[in-house]
């Protein structure tokens, strides 16, 4: 058989490494160990069944792989609900300070206070940028937020002798909110959003006469993930309070009113915060997050452990009085509040604001060139994120999809897709405040030839998009009919 | 930009906000800008008010083990393309991570001798509070989870606050009946002795409940054997690739066997192929997860530890079947030399029949007080649980950092 090389250029390809093993080799040198008696109580290990590779092996193996992802650092990555904002370095170095990473969690408290006085830092910055009395740093990530959020809410009612089962959602919520309150053993009742992508007040006030005092709490991001400021929620706030319900507030889009506007003075009892979303903290290709809450003063009792305290002058970590306990091993994502604080310490009260206005209006600017090409279900301005549907390309057979995919093909990641779900078709779209004017200029341009080409009836060949990435659109049926996840599977 | 909204300025754009609260000014009570060099000071001096891990000998572990990372994961995991990109939604874009995920699905499989793991969990304790909820779902109706032996307090009182949602609790293995959907074993256990994982699956299954095995220190898996016992293995995969982090970010793992898939919580990444013909990647198996299912769905989770995975990834590969066996001998060999080591100490117990690279001492005196006093020769001694201590080793540990921790307690226990 004659060999003919591959015409690949830069598109360099790489099998998994357990397809690439050489009997013997090895990445680490290790040295060798001499017999001894084993005292683990058995027999000793015989085989794994991992790949036998060297470095270089390794490292060009991962480097081939990096090649075949797109990132904020190459490119506009503008996730709705993501917040993908430019990840500064800073960060990373400051995170890898051997004083910093090289520390145990169970290490004497004297031997660890300049890690708890960081702690306690960041716990002060959510707090006061919040207007709320209190902030715990444990929660993993916003999901686990919203797990200690809501179990907070359910212990200071059980404290004042009250059961209540049922938490109100928008319909426009993210997944992990009905998920959150399902594990907690809350009862959901949804409320519909209305015409202008807002919880539709007068539904909202019947569930609450309905279901009063039986209300625990009510569930609600803000701003949106319609990308709107819900412009009644001090109303909404009041009639939870009226009932004595609390408000819970999930932080995800706080991009957009970091600074400009402070939670606690419109109401909000508990919220999360996404470190990894407003807070710069990268997103590693799926985590590490961060998902901190900050609680009004009443509530800072229970919140998770553990949470530093300062006495004197020492920082002391500890259980608050009636926490509702730990919700993650350790201390929290301390990585993760080392970037964090890095990033509030670089804006400044002043730069944060900032940041939510050039966000606001990045998506304003790009709602505004694209509205007469798109389908724009909630008429007016929006914040950090816009929202556009297919509903104009799918006369043609075009779907949110589609053009998602040609949006791959022209060298962009494409907005969220397909949430929220209160839409049919949404196109969910955050620039974030970290792009100049002329990318943001460049996705805009792209977006109006992708409608023109709809429009003109070209739009057929987005069906078959993209085609010049590492892979074309794979089989997600398949995937799911006969799941392989393992190498050695059959 | 401001012309072509057709505002005149950024506040018009807030018009939604109730004047009153909208902020003119930045918030009172918080530093304003200040530039890198100032940034780096302030944390520069956070950090040396810490002593690092490594400035003196070093005996803790509990659940959090300290060992070497090769100079290249650091490296990769600092590539823009593994550092700044998320959650795999668009796989055409992806295939790196997706391919580091479907590896590390991979080893852990391997390692912990079940079918399917998933892409991973925030951490040991939560991914043991997870296994919980799982096998309530899997055994419904049963209402206890049973403890054999000992648990990491952690990963205890992290799973109580999820048991508690469920109405359920905890017993002691001696209670074990068929009200128990799982029962739990740490291996090794937290005082680091070896348990019979063949008795465990017997005692499970003689009232039917599922076994889940909790590994906290990945490296064990290197020489002792794989937990196939188990219908779940969960734990803690931080000691490769992803450092002590003041506990945080770790590396939580989740296996199973395979029967148990659609239960599991996570993401998950499975083979396929694309239009043309060429294998790929996707995450798989979503209808489990929050986006699809919501108040149904097995977990909450969304973000997990991508970044940590892909760092354990890396590690493991360069290590590969030699090296991690290796390195699993030299970690039980050092907690060997470190045992005969103590047990020659005056007023010193080694109480651990069999351990991997982390047992239990005993002494007259209360060790949180022993621990003081070795703090001021610089040493960071063991876990202190009333008079006994749980020390830790690893291939970092050198014989010169044994040799000061005798000595010391020889004088301390006089």
């Amino acid at each position: 058989m004659t060999f003919t090389p591959k015409e690949v250029g830069l598109k360099l390809e790489t099998e998994i490494l357990i397809k690439q093993t050489r009997k013997g080799a090895c990445g680490v040198d290790l040295p060798d160990v001499a017999d001894f008696k084993l005292r683990i109580g058995q027999k000793k290990r015989e085989a794994i069944g991992l790949a036998e590779v060297n470095e270089p092996q390794v490292i060009r193996h991962f480097v081939r792989l990096s090649n075949q992802n797109y990132s904020i650092d190459a490119g506009f990555y503008p996730l709705g609900s993501c917040t993908m904002k430019h990840n500064p370095r800073l960060n990373e170095k400051m995170a890898r300070l051997p004083g910093l990473s090289d520390i145990h969690p169970m290490q004497d408290q004297s031997t660890v206070q300049g890690a708890l006085e960081l702690m306690y830092n960041l716990q002060n910055w959510l707090s006061t940028l919040t207007g709320l009395g209190g902030a715990s740093l444990a929660p993993a990530a916003g999901a686990q937020g919203e797990l200690a959020g809501m179990l907070v809410i359910r212990k200071a009612l059980q404290a004042k002798g009250e059961n209540r089962k049922i938490v109100l959602i928008p319909d426009s919520a993210h997944g992990t909110n009905p998920a959150t309150a399902a594990i907690c053993g809350f009862n959901i009742k949804v409320i519909p959003s209305d015409s202008e992508g807002l919880v539709n007040l007068d539904l909202f006030k019947k569930l609450v006469a309905e279901h009063g005092r039986d209300i625990a709490a009510i569930m609600i991001t803000n701003p949106n993930t319609c990308g709107k400021f819900e412009k009644n929620i001090v109303e909404i706030a009041r009639l939870i309070h009226e009932v004595g319900g609390y408000f819970y507030c999930d932080g995800a889009n706080y991009n957009a009113i970091v600074g400009k506007v402070r939670p606690a003075d419109i109401g909000v009892d508990v919220m999360h915060f996404n470190l990894h979303k407003t807070f710069s903290t990268p997103h590693g290709g799926g985590g590490p997050g961060s998902g901190p809450i900050a609680v009004r003063q009443d509530l800072v009792e229970f919140l998770p452990a553990p949470h530093v305290k300062k006495e004197g002058d020492k920082y002391v970590l500890h259980a608050p009085k009636q926490t509702v306990g730990k919700v993650k091993g350790f201390n929290g994502q301390f990585g993760m509040h080392v970037r964090a604080l890095t990033y509030m310490l670089s804006h400044g009260a002043d730069g944060l604001q900032k940041v939510a206005e050039d966000a606001v209006l990045s998506a304003n600017y790009v709602l505004a060139k694209l509205k007469d090409h798109y389908h724009v279900p909630f008429s007016g301005n929006c914040m950090h994120e816009c929202l556009l549907t297919d509903k104009i390309q799918k006369a043609q057979g075009i779907s949110t999809l589609d053009m998602a995919k040609a949006l791959v093909e022209y060298g962009m990641h494409p907005m969220t897709i397909f949430f929220p779900l209160v839409v049919q078709g949404a196109m969910l779209i955050e620039p974030t405040e970290t792009e100049t004017k002329e990318t943001v200029d460049n996705f805009i341009d792209t977006m109006i030839y992708i409608a023109k080409q709809v429009a003109a009836g070209e739009g057929d060949r987005f069906h078959q998009y993209p085609l010049s990435t590492p892979r074309r659109r794979l089989d997600e049926i398949k995937a799911a009919k006969t799941p392989v996840t393992t190498w050695f599977a059959s | 930009m401001l012309k072509a909204i057709g505002v005149s300025s950024v506040n018009d754009l807030y018009d939604a906000v109730p004047s009153e609260f909208l902020l003119k000014k930045p918030i009172d009570g918080l530093p304003n800008f200040q530039g890198e060099i100032e940034v780096e000071n302030i944390l520069k001096s956070l950090a040396a008010q810490n002593r690092a891990a490594g400035e003196g000998p070093f005996f803790l572990g509990a659940g959090c083990y300290r060992h070497h990372i090769p100079a290249s994961v650091d490296h990769i995991i600092q590539r823009s393309e593994f550092l700044t990109s998320y959650t795999p939604y668009q796989p055409e874009i992806s295939q790196g991570t997706l391919a580091v995920i479907f590896q590390f699905q991979s080893i852990i499989a391997l390692l912990t001798g079940m079918e399917i793991a998933n892409a991973s969990m925030y951490d040991g304790a939560t991914s043991l509070a997870e296994s919980c909820l799982m096998a309530f779902r899997i055994k419904s109706g049963r209402k206890n989870i049973a403890v054999l032996g000992n648990l990491h307090p952690d990963y205890r009182e992290v799973t109580q606050t999820y048991l508690e949602l469920n109405d359920a609790s905890f017993v002691e293995a001696s209670k074990l009946d068929e009200s128990c959907a799982a029962l739990v074993v740490q291996y090794p256990d937290f005082y680091g002795n070896i348990p019979n994982l063949d008795e465990a699956r017997a005692k499970a299954d003689a009232v039917g409940a599922l076994l889940v095995v909790v590994v906290n220190e990945i490296v064990s898996l290197g020489l002792l054997e794989a937990p196939r016992q188990a219908d779940i293995v969960v734990g803690e995969a931080s000691s490769l690739g992803v450092g002590l982090n003041f506990g945080g970010p770790l590396l939580g793992f989740f296996a199973c066997k395979k029967e148990f898939m659609r239960q599991m919580p996570g993401r998950i990444c499975g083979m396929t192929s694309d239009v043309d013909g060429k294998p790929g990647y996707v995450l798989t198996l979503s209808a489990r997860e929050q986006h699809i299912r919501r108040e149904k769905a097995t977990s909450n989770i969304c973000s997990n530890q991508g970044l940590c995975a892909t760092a354990f990834t890396i590690h493991a590969s360069l290590l590969g079947e030699n090296g991690f066996k290796k390195l699993a001998l030299i970690n039980h060999k050092k907690a060997c030399e470190f045992a005969e080591i103590l047990s020659a100490v005056k007023g010193v117990k080694v109480i651990s029949e069999s351990f991997f690279n982390e047992f239990t001492i005993e002494f007259a005196k209360d060790a949180a007080e022993v621990n003081k006093k070795l703090l001021e020769k610089n040493i960071i001694g063991g876990f202190a649980d009333g008079n006994k201590m749980v020390v830790a080793v690893s291939e970092l540990t050198s014989a010169q950092d044994m040799a000061a921790l005798a000595s010391e307690l020889e004088e301390i226990l006089k």
